[in-house]
């Protein structure tokens, strides 16, 4: 067993895993821990949804879940350092869709320079120009 | 409404807001969520969004100085035109359709580019240099086109962001046929 930082879209948890030549083996629990997904009889379950385990063999094994199995079953996408003991998930492909479906622009809150948060939906009800810049 | 948003280190964004003073909403993201969320390459990336909260313009290249327009080869007044003509509502909003089509296509190599990068700045902040080094390297060949992540990480990796890296990607990039900004007509 080793432990794995495990980075949800950045947000970070310290899992317990087991590392072979088959792949990263993550403990249910830490799963549950760091993305909420947990281990039903119907599947991996989150919010009153649950995705059928059939559509990906390979994901369980001993009370554990296969990484690169878990990311793909979460149309996410994963990037694994080994050597540092840490992997990131990025957003799931269904917030594109959604996007791409509803042309509804994505929720943000970010912080301004004295730490003070704003979101994109404060401002419905205007037209609003999002301008990304950076000093590079 | 304007909403500004620094995708950098809060630090390396702060002379020029406090320059600017400005009056709206102007954010850091020094994760690139917004890169992550709209799918943005490269900045200065503007989106248009209506009352509803509904996309209208997706991301479209707009600079606020001729000189900036030249690099892009758009010409700012006729930009800030129709930004007006919008904003007053003279503007008909395009289709659904129309705006889909616009709205850049995802690869799943440009997703998997943003994890590498999202690990390389944990590794970063958390002081492993050359191994969050790595990971942006390997994001950036994963997805040439990503400029967020190819120039955006240079401060971070202590290379000069105008320096000779840069001209040399982009000199790289425009010599096999590509184009660095990629604005979106004005019509």
């Amino acid at each position: 067993m080793t432990s794995l930082v495990l980075l949800d879209v950045g947000q970070p948890t310290e899992v317990q895993a087991t590392i072979d030549e088959s792949g990263v083996w993550i403990e249910v629990d830490g799963v549950e821990t760091a993305l909420g997904w947990e281990l039903k009889s119907e599947g991996l379950c989150r919010d009153g949804i649950c995705i059928s385990m059939a559509r990906r063999p390979g994901l369980t094994r001993d009370g554990r879940l296969n990484l690169d199995a878990l990311a793909d079953l979460l149309g996410r996408p994963l990037a694994h350092s080994p050597e540092e003991g840490a992997a990131y998930l990025g957003p799931a492909m269904d917030l594109f869709d959604h996007t791409l479906e509803t042309l509804e622009a994505p929720d943000f809150t970010l912080p301004d320079l004295g730490g003070r948060l704003h979101s994109l939906s404060e401002q419905r009800g205007s037209k609003v120009l999002l301008v990304a810049w950076a000093s590079w | 409404m304007v909403i500004t948003v620094a995708v950098d280190r809060a630090d390396d964004a702060r002379s020029w807001i406090e320059r600017a003073n400005p009056t709206h909403p102007s954010l850091i993201d020094e994760h690139h969520r917004l890169a992550e969320l709209y799918n943005m390459v490269n900045v200065p990336t503007v989106v248009w969004i209506d009352e509803t909260g509904r996309i209208t313009r997706p991301n479209d290249v707009a600079f606020t100085t001729e000189r900036g327009g030249r690099y892009a080869n758009v010409s700012t007044d006729e930009q800030m035109a129709l930004l007006r003509s919008w904003v007053r509502g003279s503007l008909s909003p395009p289709s659904d359709d129309d705006i889909r089509q616009r709205v850049a296509p995802l690869s799943d190599e440009s997703r998997v580019a943003r994890a590498h990068f999202g690990l390389g700045w944990w590794l970063h902040q958390e002081g492993r240099f050359g191994a969050a080094q790595h990971q942006f390297s390997i994001g950036g060949e994963l997805a040439p086109d990503d400029f967020m992540i190819r120039r955006g990480t240079m401060p971070l990796r202590g290379s000069d962001p105008f320096g000779p890296e840069f001209v040399e990607m982009v000199t790289d990039w425009l010599a096999r046929g590509h184009t660095y900004y990629l604005p979106l007509p004005v019509e």
